[in-house]
């Protein structure tokens, strides 16, 4: 479990950093999208990771799983999205502004 | 009185949501609904100053949830100090926005407002999480407004910024993820304690964690390598969105100086995380922002470069970190951030007043009331560059009075008095350019000088000019006093968890 986690975060940081220095602006936008994915499930990893823990504590049950990180998670996950969305509307701005979707602004080669 | 502390946080935020409500309503309301906040929140700012003068560290704990499971706000010297300031910057910047400047877009008021609670809870907030949350208030804002008005140039700065600041939240994400993996908190107090016996097989997991902080706090605070954002965002944005923006970086500063006193400074496993690279890091940042400074071809542009400069020497203050420095840059910081934010609104009058041309440094047509915008023009120009007898000067000599007698010492001598020197020749040089070599106008005559009214803002920044010289004494007793207390630490921790709490835990599997 822990090594498939490790390895899918992995993978999403590195195909995310990858994205994120391509020169188009929707590249971009797709690779930041994939490191807050990375960053969210490694919050997530943050609170350990159990198959059958409950998510209440209730009566007569030892450990339940770690509320917090969830909580965290979704907080990251609803402003990741937000900013995603803005940042769909700023390069189409950009791009209807400037006529390109190259991230300067400018086209260097024909 | 309890919620005092809530009131710089909570009135922007009500005071933005009021104005998207009635924002059909017209530009009358949401100016005069701004315009109240700010005062409010100027009005609290100057109580909690009064309030924390006597030492006392001040929390509130949101929803009585106890720390550190609940979050809580925390109001010592250096925090309300901070939100003084951003008042301060922020009154005279919304009154030179509603000359028209926030009818070039749409909804400017309320992306101003919620930059503004984003900046006081950033710098209230006595938990990690709650300011990530609060730095993404504060950044989304900042992304609106720094488009406010359109155009190409403004587009492109605004995508690089945002793409940016996106990748920096992350870091910070993946940097809390690994602090609460291996403390097990988030809550800087208790994070502090914890910091002191934490076992030795996450040694390396926890210092990878306050190493891609203190990045994400340097970008913020754009120090070198990460600070050739600033210069290009800054000058792009309109003048009252740009003078609100030189609060922005000293939210870096603050969070950096924060996390590193408060937070990791009496623990072993931090020990020298950032002090090997910090001086050198902001000596270069003001070497950079000088020859910035020297390049620069518009006054927008001259004046970001100043920013930078000044965000160099305060960081090169903090990084050595005695505490005549920290004094000495809690002086510093004030001054800088109200005279930058003054000089963004006298560039963009400057602009204005040339029509065309705008803030170009090239000879353009003659502006109307050009004495007078000269005579700000030198006044400000005197202050940011450290010539005497101006606030500028006495802020630099408290920092190369404090100095220590070392290598570090040295080399903040020799850039601190160069860039000013460079700082004032460019400046003059402009001056010149600006206010002396008009040429004959061939083009459409500039447009009749702004009234009285529309440079409220404008006078208001001038205001702080010689309340800074004049209080000079009680705010430097004031700094000394700020830096003593960050220093102390222990009343920042026993007022957020008393010593004697017991705390229960998470069990971990």
């Amino acid at each position: 479990m822990e090594i498939l986690l490790s390895i899918g975060i992995g993978a999403l940081v590195a195909t995310g950093t990858w994205l994120l220095l391509r020169e188009r602006s929707f590249s971009v936008i797709l690779g930041l999208t994939l490191l807050s994915y990375a960053a969210n499930l490694l919050i997530f990893a943050g609170g350990r990771l159990g198959s059958d823990d409950p998510p209440l504590a209730l009566p007569g049950q030892e450990a339940p799983a770690d509320p917090l990180p969830q909580a965290l998670v979704l907080t990251a996950i609803v402003i990741g999205f937000g900013m995603t969305a803005y940042l769909v509307a700023l390069a189409l701005r950009a791009k209807a502004e400037t006529g390109t979707d190259q991230v300067d602004g400018r086209e260097d080669r024909p | 009185m309890i919620h005092l502390l809530l009131l710089p946080v909570l009135v922007p935020l009500v005071a933005a949501i009021l104005m998207l409500a009635l924002h059909r309503r017209g530009p009358a309301l949401a100016r005069g609904v701004g315009l109240a906040s700010m005062a409010l929140v100027a009005l609290v700012a100057v109580l909690l100053v009064l309030r924390t003068e006597g030492g006392a560290v001040w929390t509130v704990a949101l929803g009585d949830w106890p720390a550190p499971f609940g979050i809580v706000l925390v109001a010592d010297r250096l925090s309300v100090t901070m939100v003084a300031v951003t008042a301060a910057v922020a009154l005279p910047a919304l009154l030179a926005a509603c000359d028209g400047t926030d009818l070039r877009g749409r909804h400017f008021h309320p992306f101003f407002q919620l930059q503004v609670a984003g900046l006081n809870g950033a710098f209230l907030t006595g938990d990690l999480f709650n300011l990530f949350v609060f730095f993404e208030v504060l950044l989304i804002a900042s992304y609106g407004l720094l488009v406010h008005g359109g155009g190409a140039a403004r587009m492109r700065a605004g995508l690089h910024y945002v793409v940016l600041n996106l990748a920096g939240s992350t870091l910070f994400l993946v940097a809390l993820a690994l602090v609460y993996g291996t403390l097990g908190t988030l809550n800087l107090a208790d994070l502090a304690r914890r910091l002191l016996l934490i076992p030795a097989e996450d040694l390396a997991l926890v210092r990878t964690a306050f190493g891609l902080m203190l990045v994400v706090f340097v970008l913020k605070a754009a120090i070198l390598p990460l600070s050739f954002w600033l210069p290009h965002a800054y000058a792009a944005a309109s003048p009252p969105v740009a003078a609100l923006f030189a609060v922005m970086t000293k939210v870096g500063l603050y969070a950096l100086l924060r996390v590193l006193v408060t937070g990791l400074a009496a623990s072993p496993v931090t020990a020298g995380l950032l002090s090997p690279w910090l001086t050198p890091l902001a000596i270069a940042t003001v070497v950079v922002a000088t020859l910035g400074v020297l390049a620069a071809t518009r006054l927008s542009t001259v004046v970001a470069n100043l920013v930078l400069l000044s965000t160099g020497m305060l960081a090169a203050a903090l990084a050595e970190g005695s505490a005549a420095l920290i004094a000495a840059a809690m002086y510093y910081l004030p001054h800088t951030t109200l005279v930058t934010a003054a000089f963004f609104l006298l560039a963009g009058h400057i602009a204005e007043g040339r029509g065309e041309v705008g803030d170009q440094l090239t000879r353009g047509p003659r502006m109307p009331a050009a004495p007078w915008l000269g005579a700000a023009y030198l006044v400000l120009g005197v202050a940011v560059t450290g010539l005497p007898p101006l606030s500028g000067f006495l802020g630099k000599v408290m920092l190369l009075t404090a100095a220590p007698a070392s290598m570090a010492g040295y080399a903040m001598w020799i850039t601190f008095i160069l860039s000013g020197f460079v700082g004032a020749l460019v400046l003059a040089r402009s001056a010149s350019t600006l206010f002396w070599e008009p040429v004959a106008a061939d083009g459409p005559p500039a447009p009749a000088g702004p009234p009285l009214r529309r440079n409220l803002g404008l006078l208001l920044a001038l205001a702080f000019v010689p309340m800074l010289v004049l209080g000079a004494g009680p705010l430097s007793a004031h700094a000394r006093a700020t830096a003593e207390q960050l220093l102390a630490r222990q009343p920042y921790l026993d007022a957020v968890l008393p010593p004697d709490a017991e705390v229960a835990r998470e069990r971990r599997p």
